[in-house]
C-alpha cells in the first residue's frame, strides 16, 4: 500500500530531526579527539506556581546583548508591593520601568483605599498601560501575590492580555519550563513541593555552559546562588613585570562627604 | 522571542437563540516572530466566555488584548448605564455597546464578538459583532477561525422550538467537530445557559466530548 508523505513546514515546538545526526556527529568527533561546543542558550525564564498558601516566582538570572552576556546575575523578579511581586520577560528596560510605575500607582492607590493592594488590581492596571502601547512596550510578566482573596497568578502579554491560571511560564525558556509544570504539576502543593517546581534548576539541562545563579522567590525571602569567580592561571599568564614606584607621604587629609 | 502577540483567533463560538446558550472552546494561541509563525498554546483552558453582566455574557475570538480591553470597557459602560436606569440592562444595549467600540476603532481592533444574554423584554437574544463592526441579530451564531467548519453543521441540524438539553447537545457537538478540524481550537468545552432564572456554567473536558469518527 503506498503511503502519501507530504513535506510539512515546521511547525513550533520541539524539534528532534536533527538528533540521529548529531549522535554521529559527536561518535566522529570523539573518535578525532576533541568535544561539539556545547550548546548556547539565550534569553529569559521566568515562571510561576500557586500552591497551596501562596505563590513560588522563579527567574533566571541572565541579562543578554544579542550574542553577549550582559549581566550574569541580575534580578528578574520585581517588587510590586509588600505582597505582590513581579517577573519580567522581554526587554529589560520596559519590564523595569513598568514594573516601577505600576509599583508606586499602586502604593498611591494602596494608601487612597487605606487597604492591602490587591493582585487583580496590579493585574488591572498592568494590562491597561500594555494596552494602550499596543504592544510597543515589550514586558512579559508573571505576576504573583497573595492578597485578601488568596494566592493569585497571572501571565501578562506585552499586547494586554492576561490570564489567570495556576502555573504560567514566560520567556525564550517557557516551553522548556511548561513542560516540566505540565509533567509535574499538581493542585494543592506544600511550599517546598513548588520552590522544587518553580527552581529553573530543571532548565540547566538545557545550558551546561555556564551555571547560572539562580532565584526562587516567595513574598519572604530571596536566595541568590551561584558564583562566577574564575580561578587564578583561566588566563594563562606570559610574563610579568613589577616596577616599583618611589612615592613618599607629603599631606593626608579626610573630607567626609555630607549625607545628611 | 516568542508570545508578542497572543491571540485567541481559534475560538469557534456558536448560540441557538431559544435560551442564548453560548459555547467556546479554550485555547490560546500565541504567533509571533517576525520570521516564521509559531504556534504555542500559551493558555489551554481559557475561558472565551466573559460575563459583561448579570444575564449577559460575550463570546470572545480574534486577538485575546483587544477582545479583553474591549469586554472590560463595555462591563464599564453597561454597569454604568444598569445603575443609571436603576434596572437590569437589554441585551441589544450590550450589543451595541460592543458595536460603537468595535466599528470606531475598527482599523486597529481584531475582535469577533457574540453577545448573548436575556432580558424582560426579548428573552433570549443572540447579537453578532464581527470584525469591522457590523450588528446583527440572529438565532443561531458562530465565530471564530474554526466557525467554518460548521457553518453547514448548524444549518442542517438547528431547527427553532428545541429544547435546553438539545441547544447543549448541538452545541457540544459542533464544537467538537470544530475542534476536531480546526487546528487553532482545542483544549475544553465551556457552555453557559443564560435565561430568566440565571446562568449555569458547564465545562466539558476532552475526553467527555461527543465523538464522531471519519478516520
Amino acid at each position: 500500500m503506498a503511503t502519501l508523505t507530504v513535506t510539512r513546514p515546521p511547525f513550533g515546538g520541539f524539534s528532534f530531526e536533527n538528533s540521529k545526526r548529531n549522535a554521529v556527529l559527536e561518535g566522529n568527533a570523539s573518535k578525532m579527539g576533541f568535544n561539539l561546543p556545547p550548546a548556547r542558550k539565550t534569553g529569559t525564564t521566568i515562571c510561576g506556581v500557586v500552591f497551596k498558601d501562596g505563590v513560588v516566582l522563579g527567574a533566571d538570572t541572565r541579562a543578554t546583548e544579542g550574542m553577549v552576556v550582559a549581566d550574569k546575575n541580575c534580578s528578574k523578579i520585581h517588587y510590586i508591593s509588600p505582597n505582590i511581586y513581579c517577573c519580567g520577560a522581554g526587554t529589560a528596560a520596559d519590564t523595569e520601568m513598568t514594573t516601577q510605575i505600576i509599583s508606586s500607582n499602586l502604593e498611591l492607590h494602596s494608601l487612597s483605599t487605606g487597604r492591602l493592594p490587591r493582585v487583580a488590581t496590579a493585574n488591572r492596571m498592568l494590562k491597561q498601560m500594555l494596552f494602550r502601547y499596543q504592544g510597543y512596550i515589550g514586558a512579559a510578566l508573571v505576576l504573583g501575590g497573595v492578597d485578601c482573596n488568596g494566592p493569585h497568578l497571572y501571565s501578562i502579554y506585552p499586547h494586554g492580555s492576561t490570564d489567570k491560571l495556576p502555573y504560567v511560564t514566560m520567556g525564550s525558556g517557557s516551553l522548556a519550563a511548561m513542560a516540566v509544570f505540565e509533567d509535574r504539576y499538581k493542585p494543592d502543593m506544600e511550599e517546598e513541593e513548588a520552590k522544587q517546581l518553580g527552581k529553573v534548576d530543571y532548565i540547566r539541562p538545557h545550558d551546561e555552559a555556564n551555571k547560572k545563579g539562580v532565584r526562587a522567590h516567595e513574598l519572604e525571602a530571596v536566595h541568590p546562588t551561584g558564583d562566577y569567580k574564575y580561578k587564578r592561571g583561566t588566563t594563562s599568564v606570559l610574563s610579568k613585570v613589577v616596577t616599583t614606584l618611589d612615592l613618599e607621604l607629603v599631606e593626608e587629609s579626610v573630607q567626609t562627604m555630607d549625607t545628611s | 522571542m516568542p508570545n508578542l502577540g497572543q491571540q485567541i483567533s481559534s475560538k469557534n463560538d456558536m448560540i441557538p437563540d431559544w435560551t442564548s446558550q453560548e459555547v467556546s472552546t479554550g485555547v490560546s494561541t500565541g504567533a509571533a516572530g517576525p520570521w516564521r509563525t509559531e504556534a504555542y498554546i500559551a493558555n489551554r483552558v481559557t475561558d472565551k466566555l466573559t460575563p459583561i453582566h448579570d444575564r449577559i455574557f460575550c463570546c470572545r475570538s480574534g486577538s485575546a488584548a483587544d477582545t479583553q480591553a474591549i469586554a472590560d470597557v463595555v462591563t464599564y459602560q453597561l454597569g454604568f448605564h444598569s445603575i443609571e436606569l436603576d434596572e437590569p440592562p437589554l441585551v441589544e444595549t450590550a450589543a451595541n455597546l460592543f458595536r460603537a467600540s468595535c466599528y470606531r476603532y475598527r482599523e486597529e481592533l481584531t475582535a469577533g464578538i457574540l453577545v448573548a444574554g436575556w432580558d424582560r423584554r426579548k428573552g433570549g437574544q443572540v447579537y453578532c459583532v464581527p470584525i469591522g463592526g457590523m450588528l446583527v441579530r440572529q438565532p443561531v451564531s458562530v465565530g471564530g477561525s474554526g466557525s467554518t467548519y460548521i457553518y453547514g453543521f448548524m444549518d442542517s441540524n438547528y431547527k427553532p422550538g428545541l429544547t435546553k438539553e438539545q441547544c447543549l447537545e448541538l452545541t457540544a457537538a459542533a464544537l467538537s467537530l470544530a475542534m476536531e478540524r480546526d487546528g487553532s481550537s482545542g483544549g475544553v468545552v465551556r457552555l453557559a445557559t443564560i435565561s430568566e432564572d440565571g446562568v449555569e456554567r458547564r465545562v466539558i473536558l476532552g475526553n467527555q466530548l461527543p465523538k464522531f469518527s471519519t478516520h
